[in-house]
């Protein structure tokens, strides 16, 4: 019988993977932030319109409930942190639906950290330490700092916090992307996102780190308004040879605000005929005992994998891609 | 005809873009972390060969497009249209030379090749990987030369034109890659 029992990757990508994780529990345990696990079931869900989950069935007789597969372990920690664990980080699986390509498998590995007491620029000092153990070896760049809106100006010239559609689409026109003018029309939201991905994206971090603050308001986020221009979010993207490795936040701690963004999500939820979600009521309560002042980011492992191997794609990096799990 | 969805264009997959029929040669799921999910899709147009890169939403579906690619014996060449024959119902094609196009060097009366049909009407002609075709004219060959360093010209009867190696002479029959135009050796005949 002809079956694809073997691994997706080559063997030596277990032993990078070992390594790797490997080296991101001394750099914690060094920095005394301590490794948590959270559940990947849970009865909360994200309510992000973007972001596609897994269902599954819960039997606990005469009882049967829903429950999802986490799309990040994000909520569960906020908990952790409004508990009081101080300073946290975890490695663990998230599941994404419906997501499969060069750089997506809809179950992946997620490295998680939250910084009591830390701002965003703390904790890019702290995301630059922690890449240069773990690439040692490799000859790289020194990180790149740049905001959102510098780096979409220099590549296209256009600004990204004021929409103008004449000048959006003039840009798509002479720079091979036309179908932007029907695909996004009068949507700022769904132009930058065409943009930036497509043109922007590809460009950054060649051959070391490059990280992105400053991010648009309108973008969906759990980040605080930036305190210097209420157009943008404390929020940071990381990205390495054009590949997104990263995303992290000045955490929003404010209930009523994240109970807006939960309502406005599920809103558009609704408006565009997506799985139905109930806002996390627990993570509200955690918010309203109090989220102590951190910063947070995830990366995912298999990607920064992708950047070290290097590999092509995402499946080169796992035991088992989803075609042969 | 059966719709599509993004996440079902795989490569060689026929779906109409423009009112035209197209073939799928790549797909790239692509998706910031937070924001909408798109498929950059590389796409060949299956009338005019020309190959573009168009971004979908995820989630967006084509129209298939009925394109099949049919094995024919080619028959002959009525000034106006080339003919074409399906083996096994007999069942004949025209196709004018635009849809021939290049093809039309490298087709030998009785020889097979492959007609796309679009609704079943002649698109595109792509012929054999190998064909063997007589040289009709081509300088005289250096004698002793076994190797072919170099080369030169040689017509076939097609009016295709190939490099051979010196020794190679007019009135012989050789095997020539249709995909690269390249000489790969005389045949006996």
């Amino acid at each position: 019988m002809q079956e694809d029992w073997q691994p997706s990757c080559n063997l030596e990508f277990l032993r990078l993977r070992a390594q790797l994780v490997h080296g991101i529990r001394c750099f914690f345990l060094e920095r005394g932030v301590l490794e948590v696990e959270t559940p990947l079931l849970g009865h909360g869900i994200g309510t992000d319109p973007q972001l596609a989950f897994f269902t599954t069935e819960y039997c606990s007789l005469p009882l049967q409930q829903r429950l999802f597969l986490q799309t990040s372990p994000e909520f569960a920690m906020k908990r952790l942190l409004a508990a009081g664990s101080g300073s946290i980080y975890q490695i663990c699986k998230a599941f994404r639906n419906g997501e499969s390509g060069r750089f997506h498998n809809p179950e992946f590995t997620l490295l998680e950290w939250y910084r009591v007491g830390f701002t965003l620029p703390e904790l890019m000092d702290e995301v630059d330490e922690l890449f240069a153990t773990l690439v040692a070896g490799h000859q790289l760049q020194a990180a790149q700092r740049i905001s959102y809106q510098a780096v979409f100006h220099q590549y296209t010239g256009l600004n990204p916090l004021q929409f103008c559609h004449q000048d959006y689409c003039a840009y798509a026109m002479a720079n091979g992307l036309p179908e932007a003018v029907a695909l996004c029309g009068e949507n700022h939201l769904l132009w930058l996102d065409v943009i930036f991905s497509h043109k922007i994206q590809p460009q950054l971090g060649a051959n070391g780190l490059c990280m992105v603050y400053g991010y648009p308001a309108c973008q969906p986020s759990l980040a605080r308004a930036s305190a210097n221009n209420p157009h943008t979010v404390d929020r940071v993207e990381l990205f390495m040879n054009g590949i997104e490795l990263g995303n992290g936040y000045y955490e929003l701690a404010d209930a009523a605000e994240q109970e807006r963004r939960f309502n406005k999500e599920i809103q558009i939820r609704q408006e565009q005929n997506l799985a139905p979600v109930i806002k996390d009521r627990r993570l509200l309560a955690a918010l309203v005992s109090g989220l102590p002042d951190c910063a947070g980011i995830a990366i995912g492992l298999d990607r920064l994998l992708m950047v070290l191997g290097p590999a092509a794609t995402i499946n080169e990096t796992l035991s088992f891609a989803i075609d042969r799990a | 005809m059966a719709v599509y969805s993004t996440s079902e264009f795989r490569s060689g997959l026929k779906v109409m873009i423009d009112n035209d029929p197209c073939a799928i040669i790549e797909n790239e799921f692509v998706k910031p972390g937070k924001g909408q999910a798109f498929n950059r899709v590389k796409i060949r147009n299956l009338k005019t060969g020309r190959v573009i890169e168009r971004t979908f939403k995820s989630g967006e579906s084509l129209e298939g497009a009925d394109v099949v690619d049919v094995e024919m014996q080619y028959l002959y060449n009525d000034g106006e249209f080339r003919h074409f024959m399906v083996q096994d119902t007999f069942e004949q094609y025209q196709a004018d030379p635009k849809i021939v196009g290049d093809a039309a060097l490298w087709l030998k009366d009785q020889d097979f090749c492959f007609v796309t049909l679009w609704n079943d009407a002649p698109l595109a002609v792509t012929p054999a990987n190998f064909v063997e075709l007589e040289i009709i004219e081509t300088d005289p060959g250096v004698r002793g030369d076994t190797s072919g360093g170099g080369g030169k010209p040689a017509k076939l009867t097609t009016g295709a034109v190939v490099r051979v190696p010196l020794f190679v002479q007019q009135g012989e029959t050789i095997k020539v890659d249709t995909r690269t135009g390249e000489y790969i050796s005389r045949v006996k005949e």
